[in-house]
């Protein structure tokens, strides 16, 4: 590991101001991604900030009814708390069935929205990368590629966002708070993370020295809700295909649902297409197929993951299934 | 003998050490000024360095000095005898030329203040490369250069005559793949020297190997060198020979003056430590119209390095399992650029009984036959392989018992027919087996005057219970509690000890252990009556003079061995023992079989064991606690052969890519069945040694992953011959590839 600077800080302007982050520096907080990259020469920051000390640790409900969360509140605390429990249970399964107990207690809010892709060739400072470094060329196209994504991808990229919590999000519905250099600003959280497109460098809509504070869950959407994860073994891998639904039925008609994909995806993926085709449509396994299809209508299958087209359909009649059920019960 | 301590279940006595931390693993030694090495690990798979450039981690803070082709003294290979005892597997040293043979080969060592200071300075090392086109697999190999003569091949009769005008038959190929041991503890040494003594700690399957062959690389006796491994975080057999870091390493230590730490990081784990091969075994199998095996042949190719041959023996087993007059075994290697494998649990038996015992399914269902029906019909009664008897042979018993506790009985052989809620559920079955080998070994007991036993050898205990086995053997013969025992292993300054492999330490280690015992015995029995002893009247040979439960007792009178030695101001009584290797009278092997429920839910594409029973025959159980534990361990390392394990090179340099516990993926406590069933026949094995004990640690995993496959064609339908069993090659309607 190369040495760094450490610099803890107290204050959010402290933090945000005359940063250069993107440049040689980078935020810290549970490290549980940045640690592991600086060790594999991955990132090479000249200086780290400490975050883990700035008052973003809190959960409180808004007056409009929606959950504001503290970037720095663990996944584990997030998961595990009663209101998220209660209010947006699909979050709190899609949190428990990421990494391990230890990782969830150390990994944060705003750490888990910023983690980087598992892809092996990004992680190997040896191999071209786009994304590590533009312009070198994607490994992984001809490359092994089973855990790579089949939606979002570019000629340039087809590296996965790993992460679980994000698709949990996405279907309940959150919007990101920035602080940066030029102030306070609030970014719909499905716009936040970036397609590869030419330039898969650029995974999210952060500017230089911003950070963010907090993630604010839109107010309870009810229904049935269900995340679903298949992945190879039973615990501790990231997903092969994953799916966050909620449903709100109207007899047995869908009234409202919500659809995201994780491990299929280059961004945490709300499947807008699977939502049209079922709602205001009754609540079959016929129409849960349908709609599954048509997520992923778009698709494209590289070498070794055409499976995932097949699994993520599943993951979603599953889903859409199992969330039915709890809107019914 | 007892039978009290003997079978039963005394918890480790190391455990505590181990829970508390306090148990040193080798690189938790931290001798005084000690400096840390980090390797530069080659970035193609085949070439020649051409360029070091070594400025800018010469800058960097901490640095001592940079080993590399061109800075490394002269040193010589090991013969690489195990009779000789200085076996190794990669017979070039590290450095030795500017060649690059595989990816993640050593070609520099920094070596620096701190770790974190050698870490940085290696990513600073550049190193240029004239690249050759890689032999990136088995596939390739063959393709480039053909193929080898193995060793360890078998003929009897006429398979090939036999085969086909045979009333049923098959001819059927499986592939298994790259495996890493991944053991939690990577590989470590801390060398150091004083003057041309070289100690080190290493993490390590064999100390006295180690020795032998760091003796013959450095040119210095064996009486020189000190290696020690008294905890290993496991191995799995890849810990059983010295690998390059050990060398350079003690090279290090030696050039700088000063203790040197070396530890591999966990992508070149999956490189320079050893592998289990990649391997293609033919199968065809032919029986006449009642269903018994008339031919039968297992050919079998595996992968090998360009600097050495490494046989995977898969068809070690074949040999002797079932009765078949015409039979043919052949083991071929081809050159890949990987570094050399290694044994990994169960070599040769655990690819090898993939590919039998899921062709001994296949060949059932050909001939019409019930799986299990077909192995109890063709079971061999005696080993055909070398025309000798079984000492003992307990696998129909094994088998029944287990199909019985399984409920296989129970099961509709219509593929796909049995259902539970969405998901279908599959049973399977497979054969267990492995050959039971005893060694040379010697071992010292002495009973001290405190009234304690200590006891050396220089085997290991690589997290099986050899330490608490070896005190249950001394506590047998001389009534001592556990406590009172002190066991030391893994120090070549202990008597020579086998290496922890091939499941023959219980078999070796004890027989041993328990002569020296009773030379200690026959040593205080000479003390007792000398001149001034306490029975100065009695022959010290009579066969009245006993000892148990601590005490010397003749006529009624009895003496604790405490006052013996008191008596004469004595420290202790001391026992040296030094037993042979197993004799050749009988084939020695031991005996299972696996029964494996799967259930597939087609609609989220999701596998899983949910049940096995195995009924093991391995002779005697020393200690049912451990012994349980390593077929349970066995078990669960089996399924992750079966569906998860496989270490993905890419095609285009040779380059393992998923060389990290997040991508390379064993099983978790979330896998393990919820029944796992393990009967133990506990039948003594007395023409084997004294104790009827076989050995345990590798049986367990041979045949598990048949047994999965074959419990997954049940319920799927699927046959599948390429290990491993991803949900993809179960799945229906799979796109095709749209990119270009």
């Amino acid at each position: 590991m190369r040495a760094f600077e450490l610099e803890s800080v107290e204050a959010i302007d402290q933090a945000v101001s005359h940063r250069r982050v993107h440049d040689g520096e980078a935020f810290i907080a549970g490290g549980t991604t940045l640690l592991d990259l600086v060790k594999l020469d991955v990132m090479q920051p000249e200086k780290v900030v400490d975050v883990t000390r700035l008052p973003l640790k809190r959960i409180e409900t808004l007056e409009d009814g929606r959950l504001k969360i503290g970037a720095l509140v663990s996944n584990t605390e997030l998961a595990k708390h009663e209101i998220v429990l209660r209010d947006y249970p699909v979050l709190s399964e899609a949190l428990l069935s990421g990494a391990s107990t230890g990782l969830r207690n150390m990994a944060s809010t705003g750490g888990n929205v910023m983690q980087r892709t598992r892809c092996p060739y990004f992680r190997d400072p040896d191999m071209p990368c786009n994304k590590r470094e533009p312009g070198t060329g994607c490994s992984a196209l001809d490359g092994i590629n089973r855990n790579h994504a089949v939606l979002g991808t570019s000629e340039h990229c087809i590296a996965t966002h790993p992460s679980d919590m994000c698709v949990g999000m996405v279907a309940a519905g959150a919007t990101l708070v920035l602080e940066g250099p030029d102030g306070q600003r609030e970014v719909a959280f499905e716009d936040y993370h970036l397609l590869p497109g030419d330039h898969p460098e650029r995974e999210h809509d952060l500017k230089p020295g911003e950070l963010i504070t907090h993630v604010i869950l839109d107010t309870p959407r009810g229904g049935g809700q269900h995340y679903l994860k298949l992945r190879d073994r039973a615990s501790y891998e990231f997903a092969l295909a994953s799916c966050a639904a909620i449903v709100s039925l109207d007899g047995d008609n869908v009234s409202e649902v919500r659809v995201a994909l994780g491990g299929v995806a280059t961004k945490p993926w709300r499947a807008t297409a699977a939502e049209e085709a079922l709602k205001g449509q009754p609540a079959t396994q016929e129409n849960f197929e349908r709609a599954a299809d048509a997520a992923f209508t778009d698709a494209v299958a590289y070498s070794h993951n055409g499976y995932k087209i097949t699994l993520g359909k599943q993951a979603i009649a599953r889903a859409l299934r199992d969330a039915t059920a709890r809107a019914r019960a | 003998m007892s039978d009290s301590i003997i079978g039963a279940g005394p918890k480790r006595i190391d455990g505590q050490r181990k829970v508390t931390g306090e148990a040193p693993y080798a690189a938790d030694h931290h001798p005084d000024n000690m400096a840390y090495g980090y390797g530069v690990f080659s970035t193609i798979a085949s070439g020649t360095i051409t360029g070091l450039d070594l400025e800018a981690a010469r800058q960097s803070p901490g640095v001592i000095d940079i080993f590399h082709h061109n800075h490394f003294p002269e040193l010589h290979r090991t013969p690489s005898s195990m009779a000789q005892g200085n076996k190794v597997e990669e017979t070039r040293l590290p450095f030795e030329d500017n060649r690059v043979h595989y990816e993640g080969q050593f070609v520099a060592l920094v070596v620096a203040d701190t770790f974190d200071n050698a870490r940085a300075a290696a990513r600073k090392v550049g190193v240029s490369y004239q690249r050759d086109d890689a032999i990136a697999n088995l596939d390739q190999g063959v393709k480039a250069h053909g193929t080898k003569p193995g060793s360890g091949n078998h003929e009897r009769g006429d398979a090939e005559g036999n085969f086909d005008g045979a009333a049923h038959s098959i001819d059927v190929t499986y592939t298994t793949p790259v495996e890493t041991h991944n053991p939690m503890e990577m590989h470590a040494s801390v060398a150091s020297w004083e003057g041309d003594r070289l100690s080190i700690f290493e993490s390590s399957q064999g100390v006295v190997q180690q020795r032998g062959a760091l003796s013959k690389i450095f040119g210095i006796p064996p009486s020189h060198i000190r290696v020690e491994s008294p905890f290993i975080g496991s191995g799995f057999g890849s810990k059983l020979w010295m690998w390059p870091h050990a060398v350079a390493a003690s090279v290090a230590a030696r050039e700088t003056g000063r203790p040197v730490q070396l530890v591999v990081p966990r992508p070149q784990m999956f490189t320079t430590t050893g592998h289990r091969p990649e391997t293609r075994q033919r199968m065809r199998l032919a029986t006449d119209d009642n269903g018994r095996l008339v031919s039968l042949r297992h050919e079998s190719i595996n992968t090998t390095s360009f600097t050495d041959q490494y046989v995977e023996t898969c068809g070690s087993v074949t040999q002797s399992l079932y009765s078949c007059p015409n039979l043919t075994v052949s083991h071929e290697t081809t050159r890949v650029n990987r570094g050399t494998p290694t044994s990994m649990r169960a070599p040769g038996a655990a690819p090898g009984l993939f590919a039998l015992e899921s062709a001994i399914d296949e060949m059932a269902l050909a001939a019409g036959v019930d799986p299990l029906e077909f192995r109890l019909n063709n079971y061999a009664d005696r080993d055909e392989s070398q025309d000798l008897d079984f000492s003992s042979n307990h696998i129909r018993e094994a088998t029944e018992k287990a199909a019985e506790k399984f409920g296989w009985h129970d099961r509709n052989p219509e593929v796909g027919s049995m259902r539970d809620g969405h998901e279908i559920v599959g049973y399977g079955m497979a054969a267990c087996n492995w050959e039971a080998i005893k060694r040379e070994c010697e071992a010292r007991v002495s009973l001290r005057a405190d009234g304690t036993a200590y006891v050396t050898c220089a085997t290991q205990d690589i997290g099986t219970g050899t330490y608490t086995i070896i005190a249950q053997t001394v506590s047998d013969i001389t009534g001592l509690g556990l406590e009172k025992i002190t066991v030391r292993l893994g120090d070549t300054s202990y008597p020579n000890g086998p290496i922890s492999g091939g499941s023959w330490t219980t078999a070796t280690t004890l027989p041993a252990v328990a002569a020296a015992t009773r030379e200690a015995i026959k040593e205080l029995k000479g003390y007792a009556t000398s001149e001034k002893g306490d029975f100065a009247d009695v022959d010290n040979d009579s066969d009245s003079l006993v000892f148990e439960n601590g005490q010397l007792t003749h006529d009624g009178q009895g003496v604790n061995y405490v006052d013996v030695l008191k008596g004469q101001k004595l420290a202790s009584a001391d026992g040296h023992a030094h037993t042979q290797g197993a004799d050749d009278r009988y084939s020695y092997r031991s005996f299972g079989a696996h029964f494996v429920e799967v259930r597939w839910d087609p609609g989220i594409s999701n596998l899983r064991v949910s049940r096995v029973v195995s009924a093991i025959d391995v002779g005697r159980v020393i200690n049912s606690l451990t012994a349980r534990n390593q077929v349970e361990g066995a078990i669960v390392m089996g399924l992750g052969m079966a569906h998860f394990e496989a270490t993905d090179y890419d095609a285009r340099n040779g380059r393992p890519v998923n060389n990290n516990y997040a991508e390379y993926v064993v099983p978790v406590h979330a896998d393990q069945p919820p029944e796992v069933d393990v009967i133990l026949l506990d039948y003594p094995d007395l023409e084997f040694n004294e104790f009827g004990a076989r050995g345990i640690g590798e049986i367990g995993i041979t045949g598990m992953a048949a047994a999965v496959a074959n419990a997954v064609y049940h319920a799927t339908g699927k046959r599948i011959r390429d290990l491993p069993i991803f949900k993809e090659k179960l799945m229906e309607n799979i796109p095709a590839v749209q990119s270009a």
